[in-house]
């Protein structure tokens, strides 16, 4: 405890995807040592990080978050086998796809964090939300739609309404 | 509309101190849906938890969420609590503002931020919770024990003294396993026989225990209460309701072959038990050898079978039995290839796989150029045995010469990832100063050196026991062994001391190898049959280390001497007992409950791509045919089935069309946690 938190004038919103075994527990464990990390992360528990949909983050994406965690068991740990090489393989596959998409893939953050690695997690948590206050604001989303198309079949739609 | 309640938990100073718990219940009460707020110092007391009760009951809550500590502290209580106030327990849910908000953010205007949010985020969650019933399972209480070695033995005599019906299934034609061919047992120097043999025939004279003895299990289904075993019974040739156990056959036998209980120091016959003590005394006759079943010659012992209990035209049998819960006491082997590194010589059956005849006569029978008297712990047990080949008088097994030098080398195999195992065997220091022991009990006059890395003796009485071994005559000497050499009709060991830093040649006459103990050839086999994790030496993984130490990765399997890891006696029979008391746990009930947190199928959304099926660690879905009211098939969906799901997820995100939904954790749960999110973040 005791470190001050700095306001900065641009605080960055972070959605961490955690599995419940690991993670959480590491979280958890970061709160009963007592250590200090910075705010700005909102985390949702998961059974496993094979349950992290990739659309959960492009949701938490579009709700505004500026940055989005995930995390699980190291490999070969995972409490149901298998889960978190799932979890891997659909990282590494849908990156390209969130890139593709314009997500910059710099803003998705992927760790393996245990249920002891407490100093792990506010490490992560720090590095990240630094990196992503230098990344500064998420634009994806600032216009609800960009597609001029469909904002000319919006326009139609209000005219006729 | 929901009726929802939050209840803020103060936790004493814990979270007030960083978090302004008043302004986050004020604004959870300004919240849609939100009915009821309470802001107090200790949600979890008595009286805290009778308030969140009487809320319930008072204003019909539909849902609560209780902004405190971690769930994994928690959310047990109150889910319990709400039960008992006749709300769904699944309409709980906790946001955790202690662990990952008051204890880690110093400042008490961040911490009020950010944990009205993780409130907010948990409110609007909830509203998608299902109310969930817990599912109630069939239990057989019935228990399989695999390998009827000194674990299995244990673990069958617990269960089946507590009531329960046990089925032993032993791979060899006896019960025993490695401790019935132990002489004496560290460190009291008993003999092991002695208290084995008697536990043996109590397991054969059980009314509860049934041993299926050379048999083995061949397939595995089913789950936790309610697993069904396809058993092979291999063809013994007798039969066993018939056979007395006189002994005319094996007795008359004309043919032998290496014994394998002996460790191939002596013969055996073809129809034989493996040890006279053995456990059913129920001959067999090793169909890879008998000349009766190979080309219909002989035929000798069902001449001189009194009860005419000898049938050559026996098949193998298949019986499938229905268990509640399994208990793996595999056991363990000595490294068998270890003995090429020192030049020692092996009957071919040591190799790992089993030769038939004609393999056997292919390799060569000689021993020139080869070390016959270098012998591993095991043979060294046999020939110290009073049952064993040489009646208890230790002699060496080229020509039957007592030893007058003996070199023990330890840690053979063990502790060397280059030329074995990285682990480290934790018996052999132990049982090589019993080994100098008994041989300087049977040969007065002998010497015994023993080269070791360090002395690992940590245990009750066992330091005791190594001080013991100096004082009545081992020379210990620290250091490695580098070759073994023939020298006349001695060995020569070239090996060095390391505490004084010279080079030590010792000629013996017998050299007795303490190897490394590995998993049985067929472990990883087994694990697969049986569906549960090991580690890459092929022990059978624990589920944890140290809080679950003898439950495997499946559920409703349990885990038994060294099979597991390395072990001595003790722990061994220390480990069985516990995994009886976790299976009479178990069968306690008459139904299990199970968490209703699993996957479910919307059958007619499904579209039959069955990723779900892939993707499942557990095998838990299936493949069904939906019928119409006539039973005409109309289309294929998934099925979960609930005894095996664990509720992992997986196959909720790998669903294209979905129609599978994690109770717990749907879509619709998660996207109104994510929808909450965006406010304000500091």
């Amino acid at each position: 405890m005791g470190k001050k938190i700095e306001i900065h004038d641009f605080e960055p919103k972070i959605m961490a995807f955690v599995c419940k075994w690991c993670t959480y527990s590491g979280a958890d464990l970061a709160g009963t040592s007592r250590m200090d990390y910075s705010p700005n992360v909102r985390m949702i528990r998961l059974p496993c990080s094979g349950r992290i949909d990739p659309q959960f983050m492009i949701k938490a994406f579009e709700q505004g978050a500026d940055g989005v965690i995930i995390s699980g068991c190291h490999p070969g740990d995972c409490h149901y086998n298998e889960g978190n090489y799932y979890a891997r393989r659909r990282n590494t596959t849908f990156r390209q796809l969130m890139d593709f998409h314009g997500i910059d893939i710099e803003r998705i953050e992927f760790s393996w964090i245990s249920a002891a690695e407490a100093i792990k997690w506010t490490e992560v948590i720090d590095a990240f939300t630094e990196k992503v206050r230098e990344l500064g604001r998420h634009p994806q989303y600032d216009d609800e739609i960009v597609d001029p198309y469909a904002q000319f079949l919006v326009q139609k739609d209000q005219e006729s309404a | 509309m929901a009726k929802i309640g939050v209840f803020v938990c103060q936790c004493g100073n814990n979270i007030a101190r960083t978090v302004d718990t008043a302004e986050v219940a004020k604004y959870c009460g300004e919240q849609d849906g939100v009915v009821h707020v309470e802001d107090y110092k200790f949600m979890c007391s008595a009286p805290g938890q009778e308030m969140f009760k009487k809320a319930i009951k008072e204003k019909g809550l539909d849902a609560c969420i209780v902004s405190a500590c971690s769930p994994k502290m928690h959310e047990a209580t109150f889910r319990n609590a709400a039960e008992a106030a006749g709300l769904n327990p699944f309409k709980v849910e906790i946001a955790n503002i202690r662990e990952h908000c008051s204890w880690v953010h110093d400042d008490k205007a961040v911490g009020t931020v950010k944990s009205k949010d993780l409130t907010k985020m948990m409110i609007e969650r909830i509203k998608f919770n299902k109310p969930l019933e817990r599912y109630v399972m069939p239990l057989t209480k019935r228990a399989l024990v695999l390998g009827g070695g000194i674990a299995g033995i244990q673990a069958a005599l617990d269960l089946a003294q507590a009531g329960v019906d046990v089925h032993i299934v032993e791979r060899e034609p006896s019960l025993g396993g490695n401790m019935a061919r132990l002489s004496e047992t560290f460190p009291t120097l008993d003999c092991s026989q002695c208290i084995m043999t008697p536990r043996m025939v109590e397991v054969q004279n059980h009314p509860l225990i049934t041993v299926h003895a050379y048999a083995e299990l061949e397939q595995l289904s089913g789950y936790i209460g309610n697993f069904r075993a396809r058993i092979r019974q291999k063809a013994k040739y007798v039969i066993d309701d018939l056979c007395t156990g006189c002994g005319e056959c094996w007795e008359k036998c004309p043919f032998s072959t290496e014994s394998e209980f002996e460790m191939g120091l002596v013969k055996r016959p073809i129809i034989y038990i493996p040890f006279p003590q053995a456990v059913p005394t129920v001959p067999v006759i090793d169909n890879t050898e008998c000349p009766k079943i190979l080309k219909d010659k002989c035929g000798l012992c069902a001449d001189v079978c009194g009860p005419d209990c000898i049938d050559f035209t026996q098949q193998d049998e298949i019986k499938e039995i229905d268990f509640g819960a399994i208990i793996v006491a595999t056991g363990f082997q000595l490294m068998p290839n270890v003995y090429r590194e020192y030049g020692g010589w092996r009957p071919p059956h040591m190799t790992p796989k089993k030769l038939t005849a004609k393999q056997r006569k292919a390799l060569p029978r000689s021993d020139a150029g080869r070390l016959v008297d270098v012998i591993n712990g095991l043979e060294f047990e046999r020939l110290a045995s009073a049952s064993g080949p040489t009646g208890g008088q230790i002699r060496r097994p080229s020509d039957g010469k007592i030893p007058e030098v003996v070199v023990f080398i330890a840690c053979v195999g063990s502790r060397d990832c280059n030329k074995g195992v990285e682990y480290c065997s934790k018996i052999c220091c132990m049982y090589t100063a019993k080994h100098t022991m008994l041989y300087q009990h049977a040969v007065h006059h002998g010497k015994s050196y023993v080269f070791y890395m360090d002395i690992r003796a940590g245990g009750k009485g066992y330091e005791e026991f190594i001080n013991r071994a100096q004082d009545e005559g081992a020379q210990y000497v620290r250091g490695r062994v580098s070759r073994l050499t023939k020298k006349g009709d001695k060995i020569l060991v070239k090996g060095a001391d390391t505490l004084t830093g010279q080079a030590v040649d010792v000629e013996a006459d017998m050299v007795v190898l303490a190897t490394a103990m590995v998993p049985q050839g067929d472990s990883e086999q087994v694990a697969q049959t049986l569906g549960i994790g090991y580690d890459k030496h092929g022990f059978f993984s624990e589920q944890h280390p140290k809080l679950m130490p003898v439950e495997s990765s499946t559920g409703g399997i349990f885990l038994a001497g060294a099979c597991q890891g390395v072990k001595d006696i003790p722990e061994t029979v220390a480990q069985a007992s516990a995994t009886a008391a976790k299976v009479l746990g178990l069968f306690s009930k008459d139904e299990m409950m199970r968490d209703p947190e699993i996957a479910i199928v919307d059958q007619e959304k499904c579209m039959n791509c069955w990723d779900c099926v892939t993707v499942c660690p557990y095998l838990a879905i299936s493949r069904v045919e939906l019928k119409d009211r006539n039973g005409n098939f109309r289309k294929w969906a998934a099925e979960v089935n609930p005894g095996l799901c664990q509720g992992c997820g997986i196959c909720n995100t790998a669903c294209r069309s979905k129609s599978i939904e994690l109770m717990g954790y749907t879509n619709e749960q998660v996207y109104a946690q994510i929808t909450a999110f965006g406010g304000d973040i500091i």
